[in-house]
């Protein structure tokens, strides 16, 4: 029987990775991840979950820990944020350049210094060049669902890529909201035991991350490349899978009053839950706006960004990050998709709620009011106090 | 003393190591006794390089590399995925050079033996970076020239005693070897398969072209460097109950000068350097002696 739960944004990655039946974790706490790890070790220690746990004493040892775990052939789950992301920054490529469908869980905040403890996406945007999945969700039922979703792609053999769920900080990571549990029977039936075809066996040794020269190196990132594209569509199946299953449906985008708007705001993660409202009373007053939220960052959902922009005329993206001395990294890989396209719309380009600041239903009006009468700009700072 | 090393060869020939690299003959010795039931784990390391090319490989065991800083904790995080995985018991094996134990590795080192984690944690201690040319370490001893401390300007600090920090930790089984005494390293890994939770072993490596040495001197240096108390072959269980074995500590030492002139890489020092060396192995000497009730 599938079981209601009011919990927090951390318990819900907690609670997938139970779902999920993960063997071995390792993790270091880091606010405010810090109850994502506290609840699994209870779980370790109450026998609710049949996992080992390496109480690692760092991120960077929590990431070499779930790749010695994964190689070995078991299921692996971490969870980290920010400096912690940014201290794994190495081992995310091995995991990667290794081919391990490591899950991990990551709660947006910001970098430090100044110390802050706040929500940004720039900690695991800046890892968005390793090879890891993003999956950047909106609500505790998305983070819990994708979990199981997550470790299905992950470990399909066209694939073998670890995946990244990733949540704002506080605004999910510490909110409660209302999440459907599912039956560990029906979980099972959706997700299998994990069962690599290559794994470091004593009945069949072999060596994995020999020296490598120019001669076969580049084959092996193309092949990387390749998996993120055939990625698309075991994403797909793994979440046609899942709503016949549960009933939930997820996509790699989740387009909101698109199909005649000439305005599409595009955003990921809680900013785009807040963003709803504004397109709807927008919509009350006849005006023809849309949303259109990224779900998977990685691999980059080129035609579905292409299908639901191209015939806008002005698309707004809202980012939560900045790369220095670029700009808002959504909307530079936005912007990139549409070049090639026959009629572009104008494309402009906003940061808001750096360092947790809130962004507000008046803060996404104020962008549209500014969109409607301004030109298009590669940067536009909202509600800046300089 | 008398004892048997197994026949059973886990490491094939053709390897790529130097010529006498006492990092290559102590793994050869080290997998005879852990057999296949091994997994191994390197962290960047001259065995990065020698364990050979993809597509090849020189061990018979399952192999992962890993990134310079890892070895403990990769080890570790295999152990846990075989423990469900495996049916069988797995020795999972961190083997490293002193680069990646002494400096960039002390922490997942430290981390591993403070949780005990079921492994075992080999550093193959060659004392220098010779992967990438030979460039000081914490590891390198006082007096020795290396890329980075010219012979104008020799390292100036004593090797860290390491193993006094893995005793710290009060680990279940730690030892000193040497591939100049296959008997010995055999000795003490058969007692250490049958020890759960971490187990530590320093090996004197010697390196020819890092310590400019003749290839065929290495076993005859690996033995000057523990006649003459540079090296000593020990014991320690949880941290407490010291054991020597060799030399014996009921006779004077061999002179560290023997071990030295041998050495291209001490041939720029002084009567007055050797000197303060010998001091010093002394006193080490002294103070194990001390630990080890004798």
């Amino acid at each position: 029987m599938s079981e209601q739960k009011v919990i927090m944004g951390n318990h819900a990655l907690s609670y997938g990775a139970v779902t999920s039946r993960v063997q071995v974790i390792a993790a270091y706490p880091i606010t405010p991840q810090t109850q994502v790890v506290e609840l699994l070790s209870e779980m370790c220690a109450d026998g609710t979950l049949d996992a080992e746990f390496i109480k690692v004493e760092s991120e960077h040892s929590a990431m070499a820990a779930s790749i010695g775990a994964s190689a070995a052939g078991a299921r692996a789950f971490t969870a980290t944020s920010a400096q912690g992301l940014a201290l794994m920054h190495e081992m995310l490529h091995w995991a990667v350049g290794a081919r391990l469908p490591i899950v991990m869980g990551n709660i947006n905040r910001s970098m430090a210094p100044p110390w802050t403890i706040w929500s940004e996406q720039t900690d695991s945007l800046s890892q968005r060049d390793t090879g890891w999945l993003q999956i950047y969700a909106s609500s505790n039922q998305e983070v819990y669902d994708s979990v199981l979703i997550a470790y299905k792609v992950a470990e399909n053999e066209k694939v073998s890529l670890p995946v990244m769920i990733i949540l704002d900080a506080f605004f999910l990571s510490h909110t409660s909201e209302n999440v459907t549990l599912i039956d560990q029977k029906d979980a099972d039936r959706y997700l299998k035991p994990y069962n690599p075809k290559y794994r470091l066996d004593i009945k069949d040794p072999h060596t994995f991350g020999g020296l490598t020269g120019p001669d076969w190196y580049m084959e092996l990132r193309y092949k990387i490349q390749k998996a993120m594209e055939d990625s698309i569509d075991v994403i797909k199946d793994a979440q046609k899978e899942f709503k016949e299953m549960f009933g939930r449906e997820y996509g790699l985008v989740e387009p909101y009053r698109c199909e005649d708007a000439d305005t599409i705001l595009v955003t990921m993660a809680t900013a785009a839950s807040t963003s709803k409202q504004v397109i709807d009373e927008l919509r009350d007053k006849g005006e023809k706006v849309g949303l259109l939220r990224i779900r998977f960052f990685r691999p980059f959902p080129y035609d579905e960004v292409r299908k639901y922009l191209k015939n806008s005329k002005k698309v707004i993206v809202l980012d939560r990050n900045l790369s220095p001395g670029a700009g808002g990294i959504v909307f530079q890989e936005v912007k990139s998709a549409l070049y090639n396209e026959p009629v572009k719309p104008k494309i402009y380009g906003y940061i808001a709620g750096l360092g947790g600041r809130d962004i507000t239903v008046n803060t996404i009006g104020k962008l549209f009011d500014d969109a409607k009468n301004s030109e298009p700009a590669d940067i536009k700072w909202m509600e800046v106090k300089i | 003393m008398k004892y048997s090393i197994p026949q059973k060869e886990l490491m094939n020939p053709g390897h790529l190591a130097c010529q006498g690299c006492g990092g290559a003959l102590s793994l050869r010795l080290v997998l005879k006794t852990l057999g296949e039931n091994t997994i191994l784990t390197f962290p960047a390391c001259c065995w990065s390089v020698i364990d050979g090319p993809f597509p090849y490989s020189s061990v018979k065991v399952p192999l992962f590399h890993t990134a310079f800083e890892t070895a403990a904790i990769t080890a570790a995080g295999i152990k846990a995925g075989a423990k469900k995985v495996e049916k069988e018991y797995v020795n999972a094996v961190a083997w490293a050079g002193d680069g990646g134990t002494y400096d960039i590795g002390i922490q997942a080192l430290s981390g591993a033996a403070e949780r005990n984690d079921d492994i075992f944690y080999f550093v193959y201690d060659n004392e220098a970076y010779m992967n990438t040319g030979v460039q000081r370490s914490s590891a390198t001893p006082k007096g020795a020239w290396t890329t980075t401390t010219p012979t104008t300007f020799p390292k100036a600090e004593f090797k860290k005693d390491l193993d006094a920090i893995v005793a710290a930790h009060y680990v279940p089984y730690q030892a000193t070897a040497s591939p100049s005494y296959p008997e010995d390293l055999t000795k003490k890994l058969e007692k250490a398969v049958k020890i759960r939770g971490f187990k530590f072993f320093h090996i004197l490596a010697p390196c020819p072209p890092g310590w400019k040495t003749n290839p065929e001197d290495t076993i005859k240096l690996g033995k000057l460097a523990v006649e003459s108390g540079i090296f000593p072959l020990y014991e320690i269980e949880n941290g407490e109950k010291y054991t020597i074995n060799m030399p014996s500590p009921k006779k004077d030492l061999k002179p560290v000068n023997e071990y030295l002139t041998k050495q291209g890489r001490f041939r720029h020092l002084k009567e007055d350097d050797v000197k303060t060396i010998q001091e010093y192995v002394n006193k080490r000497w002294e103070k194990l002696k001390r630990l080890a009730g004798v």
